[in-house]
C-alpha cells in the first residue's frame, strides 16, 4: 500500500511550505520594522529622540536674566516682576544665542500692553488691572505715562 | 489514521507555540541601542499640566507661544492649544455659550450683549497626556504613543494620516497637519521640557495660569498646590488617566 506515506508526505509539504511562509514573515518583518521599535513600547524608541531634536525658539527666563540684569532690577517689587520676559518681547532664543548680531524686534507700546489690560467681561479683575482704551490716557503710546518695566506711575 | 491526525495536531502545535515564543525573541534581537540621551532620564519624570482658570485673563499669549515656538500653522484647526471662553446663565448651566475666535489667537473681543445673568470665564485647553490615551489605543502602526515620562507624542515618520486618533481624542486635542498629512498635537514643548525648560504656554502666560509640573519630582511645587486646591480634570468618567489638572473648573465645561 502507497496510501500511508504518501499521507506522510502531505504533512511534510504543509509543513515544509509553513516554515517557508515564516521564513519569508521574518524578512518581510525584518525589512519593515524599524530596528528599536519596542524598546519602550509599541513605537519607534528612537522617535523620543525626533521629539526632542526641535530646535528651542523661547530662550526661557534664565537666559534673559543672566546678561540683562539692569532690567531685573528695575522690575523688581512691581506687578510686572513675575512676567517672563519673553511674554511680551517675543521668542528670542535666537537673540540669546548669537548675540547683538540679532536684535529683538521692536514692540508695539499701546497694542501690546492692550491685549492683555483691555477691559473684558469675565476677565479676573483681582489678576489684573484692566482699563478701556477710549477712556484711559488718549490715543498715544502707553508708555508715554506708564514705564513698561515699572508700569505703576509713582510720583516723587 | 487517528494516529496521524493526533501527530499532526501535536507538531502543528508545537509549531505554532514555537512560532509565538521565535518571534518574542526576535523582537529582542532586532530592538538596537535606545536612543535615550544621557543627560535626561525619560523614566525620571512623569509631566503634565496645572492650569489655573481663576487667573486665566484670555490674552491669547500661550497660543501664539505654541504657534511661534512649534512651527504650527496659522490655519482654521490648527492648535496645539487654544482658549475657550464660556458664557454660563445660571437659568441654563446645561447650554454654556462657548467661542473661540481662531483659538484665541488675537485675544478675545468683548461680548456683544453681556447678560447680567450670564457667568463668563476662560478655559484653555490642551493636550491632557492621559496617561491610559484613548488616541494611543487606536493607532493602528504605533506611530503614536506615551512615552515612559507621560507625554503623548506623534512619531510623525511612521504615521499613516488615518485620523483614527483624531476621532478618538475626547478633547479634540488632535488635527491633521496640513503639510505633512500626518496627525499633530500637543508635544507639551517635549524639546523643551527635557532640556530644563518650561512649556513655550508656560513661558508665555503673563498671569501664571498654566505651569508645567513633574509630578514625579517631590519638589515640584505642584504637591502643595493640588493639596490646597480643589483640582480637577475635564471628563473624568472617562478614565482616560488625564494629567491637565484644571483649578476652578466650572462644571459647564466640557
Amino acid at each position: 500500500m502507497t496510501g500511508r506515506p504518501s499521507q506522510h508526505q502531505h504533512v511534510y509539504r504543509v509543513a515544509g511550505l509553513f516554515a517557508a511562509g515564516f521564513v519569508v514573515f521574518l524578512i518581510v518583518r525584518w525589512a519593515l520594522v524599524p530596528a528599536d521599535f519596542g524598546v519602550y513600547g509599541f513605537y519607534r524608541g528612537g522617535a523620543l529622540a525626533d521629539a526632542r531634536a526641535i530646535p528651542v525658539k523661547y530662550a526661557g527666563e534664565q537666559a534673559c536674566v543672566d546678561c540683562h540684569t539692569s532690567v531685573v532690577d528695575e522690575r523688581k517689587g512691581v506687578r510686572h516682576e513675575k512676567l517672563k520676559c519673553e511674554s511680551c518681547h517675543g521668542p528670542l532664543a535666537h537673540h540669546a544665542r548669537t548675540d547683538e548680531n540679532s536684535k529683538p524686534r521692536a514692540l508695539n507700546p499701546r497694542l501690546l500692553c492692550l491685549s492683555c489690560h483691555t477691559e473684558l467681561k469675565g476677565k479676573p479683575t483681582a489678576v489684573i488691572p484692566q482699563v478701556l482704551a477710549a477712556d484711559h490716557g488718549g490715543d498715544g503710546p502707553c508708555t508715554e505715562c506708564h514705564k513698561p518695566h515699572r508700569p505703576k506711575i509713582e510720583r516723587p | 489514521m487517528d494516529q496521524d491526525r493526533r501527530t499532526f495536531l501535536t507538531e502543528a502545535g508545537k509549531f505554532i507555540v514555537l512560532t509565538g515564543a521565535a518571534a518574542l525573541a526576535w523582537d529582542h534581537v532586532v530592538a538596537g541601542t535606545p536612543q535615550n540621551a544621557p543627560e535626561y532620564d525619560v523614566h525620571a519624570h512623569w509631566w503634565g499640566m496645572i492650569i489655573d482658570i481663576e487667573k486665566c485673563i484670555g490674552c491669547g499669549n500661550c497660543v501664539r507661544a505654541c504657534k511661534a515656538e512649534n512651527d504650527v500653522l496659522n490655519e482654521p484647526g490648527c492648535f496645539r492649544t487654544w482658549v475657550e471662553r464660556y458664557q454660563v446663565d445660571s437659568a441654563d448651566m446645561d447650554h454654556p455659550v462657548v467661542d473661540s475666535p481662531n483659538g484665541a489667537y488675537d485675544g478675545f473681543t468683548e461680548i456683544d450683549k453681556p447678560g447680567d445673568g450670564i457667568k463668563v470665564f476662560f478655559v484653555p485647553k490642551l493636550c491632557n497626556h492621559c496617561a491610559h490615551s484613548p488616541c494611543v489605543q487606536v493607532c493602528p502602526v504605533g506611530a503614536t504613543f506615551e512615552s515612559p515620562d507621560g507625554v503623548v507624542l506623534v512619531d510623525k515618520s511612521r504615521c499613516l494620516g488615518c485620523r483614527y486618533c483624531v476621532q478618538a481624542c475626547p478633547y479634540g486635542c488632535r488635527y491633521i497637519d496640513p503639510r505633512t498629512h500626518t496627525a499633530d498635537k500637543c508635544t507639551l514643548c517635549y524639546h523643551r521640557i527635557t532640556k530644563g525648560l518650561t512649556t513655550a504656554c508656560c513661558e508665555a502666560c503673563p498671569t501664571g495660569a498654566r505651569q508645567l509640573v513633574d509630578l514625579k519630582n517631590p519638589k515640584d511645587p505642584v504637591h502643595e498646590f493640588i493639596r490646597t486646591h480643589k483640582v480637577h480634570v475635564l471628563k473624568p468618567q472617562l478614565a482616560t488617566g488625564a494629567k491637565a489638572f484644571y483649578n476652578g473648573l466650572d462644571g459647564a465645561v466640557r
